[in-house]
């Protein structure tokens, strides 16, 4: 927990360091008639963010935070692989989406997770993972005219659309 | 008796089929989320909201408003059975609400709860309707320099209230203002801060995809890893002649109800402070004032009322400034602040000029939604009882699967999903090394009003910073913005004179 709250103070001063640099792309002073420059409001609040980290590491190493005191790792060992696989997982499906469309990626996704990580009973995966892109279909693209990404599924489509709009 | 008048008017608008109908699902789902362990109000507005573009605005709101407050409901019923929170707000509940059910009166401890939370809610919005239009009146006359005070004094009360690490605290409100100043910046239209030259940025970020990612994906990350270890369920009985009886036993702890309702409406106006600590207040106070204060923590009935009555009334109490300032006083408030932009209803003193019908609607089905949660939950807490027994691996698949396709609906925009994960993922993790997160999310969403204010107060008088002080009504909101930023430096400084034992 220690090492991870250095870390993070590190990582996210040098993004408001980055940050900084970006809002000076515009006019961070003084334009006569505009007032602040469009650059101003984002220079100075990175300038904060990136003071505030500085702080957050003095503090680590005064060991003033309770995390900066902590000796528990940071991501407890009978979770850690549970959380890594759910955000691979959710990465490969938003991912597919690109690809395959949603309404494959959804029940892939579903199906690994009831399936595999909840270990439920087939029957109960199956229908988990086809009831709930069924429901998005008629909720999203009938009722409220949104439609979601279909990559290469999109002809399969064309039936339905002819049906129901 | 005008207020009356428009109430009434108020009542035809709540009672229209559609919106009665939007109501009582709205109740329903709410107390469902709230009784979900690691769900509260704020998770469930932040993944349902791309959902109520189905309705027309006013309905859309008054739907959402009712899963917040059948969320406060909901909340006390895993904290009675389970003993783990439904939401953070119900975290005062489990004190008494556990012990309770663990000696076979989680009966009494449910409907109690239902009862205080009903006279919680009932308080709190009479309260907000006697105080909501003198305050817009108030309102109307404030400028640029006030609003942008205002703000000031919103964001301190979380430096001087808020009680977390205070960097950490900065660091996210200044994080969730720069996040709202990218795309294309108000005033000269240039583009600013579009990283990786990606398109998805211009049109900025909208305050939806960070409280998806905090309150969707983010939360479930959380809740997967803290309801590892698997949870019992206790038992409880249920009759309508047993359902009765603690209705009538009800004004035993009436005197506990009756302040956490005050105390917990005036703490939610503040907007750090809300339902959380109102109800660990209120809980504090029912116990000092006790005649016997060393039954608290053991079961007594008191020590459910309080709380429970508290984290209603500041849920009320968190939409006052939200519908007449334009501050939202909680989380969830904010997100229905930016859904309200969203539909071209800008919440502030106008508001009650320009969409009178609209707001006097909104506060009929407060009191529509209140009698209605305390109705289904009292009707339905078997039901509410089973959820708790649904098993979490099925549950929350299908709730990332809603947080990411009610993230892509808004904008229909994959790079929106992608920052939707991306914030989930940081945020799980800053979250873990005791980042407060909900400041980042009124940040973004009062951050193009924040700088719009003070961009145009400083025009005004043409850059001198003294003008936020010196104007009649935003010198003294100032000042109380600065005295909250220097509170916790005080007790710094006071610190020292402790002597040390070591």
């Amino acid at each position: 927990m220690r090492r991870a709250e250095l870390l993070m103070a590190l990582v996210l001063g040098a993004f408001s360091a980055y940050l900084m640099v970006k809002s000076a792309e515009l006019p961070i002073g003084w334009i006569p008639d505009e007032g602040p420059g469009g650059g101003a409001f984002p220079f100075w609040l990175a300038f904060g963010m990136l003071l505030c980290c500085v702080w957050i590491v003095a503090r680590w190493v005064r060991r003033k935070s309770p995390p900066s005191r902590s000796t528990e790792p940071y991501l407890a060992v009978t979770t850690r692989s549970t959380i890594i696989r759910v955000i691979v997982a959710l990465t490969l499906m938003i991912g597919a989406i690109h690809f395959i469309g949603i309404y494959l990626s959804i029940p892939l996704f579903l199906l690994y997770y009831v399936r595999v990580m909840g270990g439920h009973r087939w029957p109960l995966s199956v229908a988990v993972s086809v009831i709930t892109p069924v429901v998005s279909f008629f909720f999203f693209e009938i009722a409220l005219r949104i439609t979601l990404p279909k990559g290469y599924t999109e002809p399969l489509f064309y039936p339905l659309y002819d049906i129901f709009m | 008796m005008e207020t009356f008048d428009l109430l009434m008017q108020g009542f035809g608008i709540a009672l229209e089929p559609l919106n009665l109908a939007l109501v009582i699902f709205g109740c329903a789902l709410g107390l469902f989320i709230g009784a979900m362990p690691g769900l509260g109000s704020v998770n469930g507005v932040a993944i349902l909201l791309p959902m109520t573009f189905l309705v027309p605005p006013t309905g859309a709101i008054i739907f959402l408003a009712a899963i917040y407050y059948g969320a406060m409901y909901g909340g006390a019923i895993s904290s009675i059975m389970l003993g783990i929170p439904g939401a953070s707000t119900a975290v005062a509940t489990t004190f008494d609400g556990r012990p309770l059910a663990l000696a076979g009166k989680a009966d009494q401890a449910l409907i109690t709860a239902a009862g205080a939370s009903f006279i919680g809610g009932t308080i709190s919005v009479v309260l907000f309707t006697l105080f909501a239009p003198p305050l817009a009146e108030v309102a109307l006359a404030f400028g640029a320099a006030e609003e942008f005070s205002l703000m000031m004094l919103a964001f301190a009360t979380f430096i001087g209230l808020g009680g977390d690490d205070i960097p950490k605290t900065l660091f996210s409100i200044f994080i969730g203002l720069v996040l709202s100043a990218v795309g294309l910046d108000i005033i000269s239209g240039e583009p600013r801060l579009i990283f990786g030259g990606l398109p998805g940025f211009f049109h900025g970020i909208n305050f939806l995809v960070l409280a998806i990612g905090i309150y969707g994906i983010g939360e479930m990350l959380w809740t997967i890893e803290s309801s590892h270890d698997g949870v019992k369920v206790s038992q409880a009985s249920f009759s309508i002649g047993r359902i009765a009886t603690h209705l009538k036993g009800l004004k035993h702890s009436l005197k506990a109800s009756f302040m956490g309702s005050f105390l917990g409406y005036f703490v939610g106006i503040l907007p750090a402070a809300g339902a959380t600590p109102g109800s660990i207040m209120a809980y504090g106070m029912a116990k000092t004032m006790s005649k016997d204060p060393d039954s608290f923590g053991k079961g007594n009935i008191e020590g459910v009322a309080a709380p429970e009555s508290a984290n209603n009334a500041a849920s009320t109490g968190s939409m006052l400034p939200m519908l007449t300032l334009g501050i939202p006083g909680s989380p969830t408030t904010a997100i229905l602040l930016g859904g309200m932009v969203i539909w071209g209803l800008e919440p502030g003193p106008m508001l009650f000029v320009e969409h009178q019908s609209f707001v006097w609607g909104l506060i009929a089905s407060l009191y529509v939604a209140n009698l209605f949660a305390m109705l289904i939950n009292l009707a339905f807490i078997p039901a509410f009882i089973g959820v708790l027994r649904m098993p979490f691996t099925i549950l929350a698949p299908i709730i990332f699967v809603l947080c990411l396709v009610g993230g892509y609906a808004p904008t229909q925009n994959m790079h929106d999903v992608w920052l939707i994960l991306i914030f989930g993922i940081v945020g799980y993790l800053m979250r873990k090394l005791d980042y407060p997160l909900a400041p980042a999310v009124l940040a973004i969403v009062l951050g193009p009003l924040a700088e719009t204010s003070m961009r145009q107060a400083l025009l005004m008088s043409d850059g001198n910073l003294m003008i936020f002080i010196e104007r009649p009504i935003s010198g003294p909101i100032m000042g109380g913005a600065v005295v909250l930023f220097l509170l916790p430096l005080l007790k710094l400084l006071r610190k020292p004179r402790v002597p040390v034992s070591d």
